[in-house]
């Protein structure tokens, strides 16, 4: 009895602040702007963006990112991995736990893993 | 002794005005507006929102400029709120659907100014305020939009002149004269310290940039008005 409270005590410690997400609702809140509705690039932001966002249906490009490049490029935006500022850090918006859940959401949009359509 | 009755007079009559501009608030504002937090905690908190949060109102809005906007409201979120019901498909890329954005309620020139007196009160939040310093300072547009379009990618999301960059957050030529300027910097510093939910990133701006982000948004409001 005491030890379960201890543990219920330190599981609710532990928990993060925020409930977890899933992926596809994330997506829609936080990368439709610019990756669009459909996910293929073509966001309400596009119009006068210098660089144009990423068509995530794109077996071909996204097949070329690894699970951690693309961790990497959602956590810390594009800049960590020498590509546009335009495309933002959303590691003070997403857990790591829903970053990677993320990275295999996109792959579900591309139907594609990393080296191979 | 008549001036302190005076003053105590005034004194009276104020709060009388702001309880007044309350009680307009909890009958017509409060079934939109969140008037007593906390802001969104989840996604479905988020998306059912009807309006921008008010219950940091008074860390947040230009007394004057409540005033003059409650009268005469204009289009400040160009996809209004949540983002993703106002949105759709279009040939190029995605479009605003403006069948689906209304025009806000606007209010008398005593309820406005009532409203006003009673937003101006509301005040949580002001450690994050207290701690930005805004230094006095300058800056040349042309290198106001440098670090605002191209070092720090703002302009996807926001406008800077009433055509130009993106749509999913509100417009920013008329910033400086809606909002603190310290809200402003808090705001740019952590979006997900007021609001752990929304869809502007934390871009971890520097001190140095931030205030030439406030510098470059006053100067760029001040050049609006001017302009019309
Ligand atoms: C403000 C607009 C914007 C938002 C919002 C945005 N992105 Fe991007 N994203 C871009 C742009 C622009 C690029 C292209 C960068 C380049 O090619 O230099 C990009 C590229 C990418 C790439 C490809 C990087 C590469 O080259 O391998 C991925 C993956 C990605 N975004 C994921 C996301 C996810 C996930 C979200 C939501 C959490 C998101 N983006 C939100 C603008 C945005
Ligand atoms: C039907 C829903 C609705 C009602 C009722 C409503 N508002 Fe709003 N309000 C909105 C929306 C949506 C916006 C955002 C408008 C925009 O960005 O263009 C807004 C914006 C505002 C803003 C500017 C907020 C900001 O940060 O940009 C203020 C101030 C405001 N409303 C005050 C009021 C007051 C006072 C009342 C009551 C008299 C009221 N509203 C009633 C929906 C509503
Ligand atoms: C991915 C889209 C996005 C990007 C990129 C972005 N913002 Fe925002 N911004 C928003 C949204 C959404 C809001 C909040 C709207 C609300 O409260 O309804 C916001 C709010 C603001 C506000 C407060 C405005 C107000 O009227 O309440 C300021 C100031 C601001 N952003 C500045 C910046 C600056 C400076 C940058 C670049 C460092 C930036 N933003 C990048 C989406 C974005």
């Amino acid at each position: 009895m005491g030890n379960k409270l201890i543990f219920l005590t330190l599981l609710a410690l532990s928990l993060p602040a925020l409930a977890k997400e899933a992926a596809r609702d994330n997506y829609r809140t936080y990368c439709v702007q610019c990756h669009g509705m459909a996910g293929n690039g073509k966001g309400v932001n596009i119009r006068d963006m210098s660089v144009q966002p990423r068509d995530h249906t794109d077996a071909k490009a996204m097949s070329a990112r690894s699970d951690d490049t693309l961790f990497k490029v959602i956590k810390e935006g594009g800049l960590s991995i020498d590509k546009s500022v335009l495309m933002p850090p959303w590691g003070d918006t997403l857990s790591d736990d829903e970053i990677r859940d993320m990275a295999q959401y996109l792959r579900t949009l591309c139907k594609c893993k990393f080296g191979g359509n | 002794m008549k001036k302190v009755l005076f003053a105590m007079a005034l004194a009276l009559a104020q709060t009388a005005w702001a309880d007044g501009g309350m009680d307009i608030l909890k009958s017509q504002c409060s079934s939109c507006h969140n008037l007593t937090g906390p802001a969104p905690q989840t996604l479905k908190e988020l998306w059912a929102r009807k309006g921008p949060d008010l219950f940091y109102a008074g860390n947040k809005y230009r007394k004057e400029w409540l005033v003059q906007w409650l009268q005469n409201p204009t289009r400040i979120r160009p996809a209004g709120e949540f983002y993703e019901d106002h949105i759709k498909p279009g040939e190029k890329h995605d479009e605003i659907d403006p069948a689906t954005l209304k025009p806000h309620v606007s209010l008398s020139k005593d309820d406005a100014q009532a409203v006003a007196d009673a937003l101006m009160t509301l005040k949580p939040k002001s450690d994050l305020i207290a701690k930005e310093k805004i230094e006095e300072g300058t800056i040349s547009k042309s290198m106001g939009e440098m670090v605002f379009d191209k070092f720090l990618g703002c302009m996807a999301c926001h406008r800077i002149e009433p055509d130009y960059g993106g749509l999913s957050g509100p417009e920013l030529y008329t910033a400086g004269d809606r909002l603190q300027p310290e809200y402003i910097a808090s705001y740019i510093r952590s979006p997900q310290a007021w609001d752990p939910k929304i869809w502007m990133p934390n871009k971890h701006v520097s001190d140095m940039n931030i205030q030439k982000l406030v510098h470059y948004l006053e100067a760029l409001s001040q050049e609006n008005k001017n302009g019309k």
